[in-house]
């Protein structure tokens, strides 16, 4: 007579074989459980997978759908710029899927159609938290990747305005302040990406790095960025270079230029760096960040800016602030307006349904409940559709 | 009036500190000190208890450990009642022919506010007879012979209730004996009378004898009652047996369901309030919809990042299994977030009331769901670091 108690929450758990033995506080974890899936596994691969890999070719009715990057490509495409918790689940599940969603294929759709000619269009992707912005900007830079592009990614520009340990005095203007250790990272990254391009663009310019060194007129890129990650102390410069150039060059139509910077709202916010007597530093003073500035400039053409504004990470913005005004302050909306914005909001049923697929194919989701309809909506209230929440709720304990 | 010194303006707090404390000190002879007013009559009357023949036994001096009223006493102290109890109507600017015990409660709670946790120990003015324990009067005569027959085998009143209990058992099956004997015998179902009601317990029983009794002796004595109506009686033993029954009220018939009502679109919604610690909810819940809940104008993803407490919030929808079914729009102050979810959860099962079956509000009732949660912050104690935490002690 008594509905059941036990009915009162269903955690799923994930049953985790390499790594943690899991707890077993609810229901006891079958093995049996898997059996199950086999047997609605075609339908569901229909719901939940893609087998078009390109991103050019991603329309409307793969909406809610998976699609395979293969491990080399992420590893070329892909060196920085990836949400960790996604890394950890591409390292889980040895593939790297990503979910076609509306706001990616609308910007696909714009970027497919841009005029080179004109002065390059920004984009700004916003959201509340975990509606997933970052991983939408990986599938744009992706298909920018697989179009030939040149990919000028910066995977958190919050990163740049915090946590700085060695602050230099910059070489090139006394005002200013240089990272190294930030930039010969980016720098590392950067040559992965764009392996390819960095010998065919040639430098226009000569640049003395010090007494002894200098990079002649013609010779190319490659080496200003080599320059950087060999000396560190020029490494911020070398960035600066090479941002310099890149804008200088796309105009000229040799290649085209996707600037995608996740987290923008960083280069008009306030910094926690303090000199040395502890004086706040404003985020024009870093070298990084003036450079960084120029480039979402639309002052130059044969690209596009795709940028995301998030709450996560920023320093001093309040929790619920996910607008693009809110975020980027009245300084940061100037500059950057005009710009296309670009909402990305949670899960439709269909995605949901498809995310839910996903993880229950690959054997994620080892409650007995989890395929059931009842279980489903659980997971549905608990994370409202969230894709970032809801892929906590299914993380292990 | 005892004391010269008290006015009759006074009349009122005088009479409550005697409520207050006498409830208390019962047990404690401490209280002689206090009340002043009132010493000089009891310890009249004490004295004159003390000063009466044949009263110098060894029985007395028990007594006296316990404060003990007499019959003069306690009826002063009634007219005293009667005469405060007017004072007060007037005080409150009421009719004082018609001022009930609840009218009286209400003024004292409004006159003499008390923050006080523990009901009992707040300003009370209750007629005497509920605030002075029932004692025996004397039981013996001048003479010293007791009045009652039985009064030597030291229980008096709960033998002659057996004795009388017994008689008209007796009685009974004489009766039977007598309509068999004619064949005018009937079976008559008993049970009318004895579903929600129960037998007295044993300290209800005591209280009615003012006698104390051994838990053999109560069984003794309800298996007699049991014996008398399980046999056919008239309306006199069926009095009888209805003094030692109370009723049982059933739980959730209190509970009132609120009807739906419909707002302009013709969508069915009901409202339900729900408190927890110091926060307060209010929800309302429509009919159809699809399972979004807004809290302050807010969505509950945003308004609880914690997991625990959007789970509070599903507990009500899971349980009826109505998890899509529902929109919710609430309002909630005051609290925690811990608190300000359960405040939520229970208005909105008290709003889920009015969309469900009775069983089904059953089912929610034993679940927990709709009951107000009891426990608040306890006080700090002084000479406590907090409600129960004490110093660290120190050996020297």
């Amino acid at each position: 007579m008594l509905k059941g108690m036990t009915r009162l929450v269903s955690r799923v758990h994930k049953l985790d074989p390499g790594r943690f033995s899991h707890l077993g506080t609810q229901a006891p974890q079958c093995p049996v459980a898997h059996l199950d899936n086999q047997v609605p596994t075609e339908r569901t691969r229909a719901i939940s997978r893609t087998l078009e890999n390109d991103p050019a070719k991603h329309g409307e009715q793969h909406v809610g759908q998976h699609y395979n990057i293969s491990i080399q490509e992420l590893k070329t495409v892909f060196p920085h710029g990836l949400p960790p918790r996604f890394v950890m689940q591409v390292k889980t599940f040895n593939e790297a899927c990503l979910m076609v969603r509306k706001p990616a294929l609308e910007l696909l759709h714009y970027l497919k159609n841009t005029n080179f000619a004109h002065p390059a269009v920004r984009y700004v992707l916003y959201g509340e938290k975990g509606t997933g912005k970052t991983l939408s900007l990986c599938h744009i830079i992706h298909f920018c990747a697989k179009q030939d592009w040149l990919i000028l990614h910066i995977p958190d520009a919050h990163l740049w305005v915090k946590n700085c340990r060695d602050l230099l005095q910059s070489t090139y203007n006394k005002q200013r302040f240089d990272q190294p250790l930030e930039a010969s990272i980016w720098l590392k990254n950067f040559k992965t990406a764009n392996e390819r391009f960095l010998s065919q663009i040639k430098v226009q310019d000569k640049y003395v790095w010090n007494k002894r060194e200098s990079t002649e007129k013609g010779s190319p890129l490659a080496e200003v960025v080599e320059q950087g990650i060999m000396r560190v102390r020029n490494a911020t410069d070398a960035v600066g270079i090479v941002l310099k150039e890149l804008k200088r060059q796309s105009s000229l139509g040799v290649f085209r230029l996707l600037v995608a910077v996740d987290g923008v709202n960083a280069l008009w916010g306030r910094t926690t760096l303090k000199r040395e007597d502890k004086s706040p530093i404003t985020p024009e003073e870093l070298a990084l960040i003036y450079n960084l500035r120029k480039m979402v400039k639309n002052d130059w053409q044969g690209g596009a800016i795709v940028l995301t504004v998030s709450q996560t990470g920023s320093l001093f913005k309040p929790r619920k602030a996910y607008l693009p005004q809110e975020l980027l302050g009245k300084e940061g909306f100037d500059t950057l307006d005009p710009f296309i914005p670009i909402l990305v909001s949670n899960y439709n049923p269909k995605e949901f349904e498809g995310c839910i697929q996903y993880y229950l194919e690959n054997n994620w989701l080892q409650h007995e409940k989890a395929h059931t309809e009842e279980g489903k909506k659980e997971l549905l209230f608990l994370s409202n559709r969230n894709p970032g929440l809801l892929e906590r709720l299914c993380a292990y304990l | 009036m005892a004391a010269p010194s008290v006015s009759c303006g006074a009349a009122v707090p005088y009479r409550l500190f005697l409520a207050g404390r006498v409830s208390f000190a019962r047990e404690q002879g401490l209280w002689k000190a206090a009340a002043s007013g009132l010493q000089t009559g009891t310890r009249c009357q004490i004295l004159r208890l003390k000063h009466s023949p044949a009263v110098t036994t060894t029985k007395n001096v028990a007594a006296l450990r316990r404060e003990s009223y007499t019959v003069d006493f306690i009826k002063k102290q009634i007219e005293e009642f009667n005469i405060g109890k007017r004072h007060l109507a007037n005080m409150m600017g009421e009719d004082p022919e018609t001022f009930t015990q609840e009218d009286v409660d209400r003024a004292i709670t409004y006159l003499f506010p008390s923050g006080l946790f523990e009901k009992r120990a707040r300003p009370i003015m209750k007629h005497p007879e509920e605030i002075f324990p029932k004692q025996r009067a004397v039981q013996w005569g001048e003479d010293g012979r007791p009045f009652h027959f039985l009064f030597y085998t030291g229980k008096q009143s709960y033998y002659s209730l057996m004795h009388e209990a017994y008689g008209k058992v007796l009685h009974a099956e004489e009766r039977q004996d007598q309509l068999r004997a004619k064949g005018l015998f009937s079976e008559k179902s008993k049970s009318k009378d004895l579903i929600g009601s129960r037998w007295l317990i044993k300290e209800e029983l005591e209280e009615m004898l003012v006698e104390k009794l051994s838990d053999q002796d109560y069984a003794q004595f309800i298996r007699l009652l049991e014996r008398l109506s399980a046999l056919p009686c008239d309306a006199a033993e069926e009095e009888f047996v209805g003094r030692f029954r109370r009723t049982v009220t059933v739980q959730s018939k209190k509970h009132l369901i609120e009807p739906l009502q419909y707002d302009e679109q013709g969508m069915a919604f009901s409202t339900g309030q729900g408190k927890r610690k110091t926060a307060n909810a209010e929800a309302v819940v429509y009919g159809h919809g699809s399972g979004k809940i807004e809290i302050n104008g807010v969505d509950y993803l945003l308004y609880f990042p914690v997991t625990q407490d959007r789970e509070q919030l599903m507990f009500p929808f899971h349980f009826l299994d109505r998890l899509g079914k529902h929109d919710v729009t609430c309002t909630v102050s005051g609290g925690g977030r811990s608190s300000q979810a359960g405040a939520i959860r229970l208005a909105m099962s008290r709003a889920l009331c009015s969309f469900i079956t009775e069983d089904e509000v059953e089912w929610m009732r034993q679940a927990g769901l709709l009951t107000t949660d009891p426990r608040v912050r306890e006080r700090k104690k002084p000479g406590q670091e907090g409600a129960r935490r004490k110093f660290t002690w120190k050996k020297r």
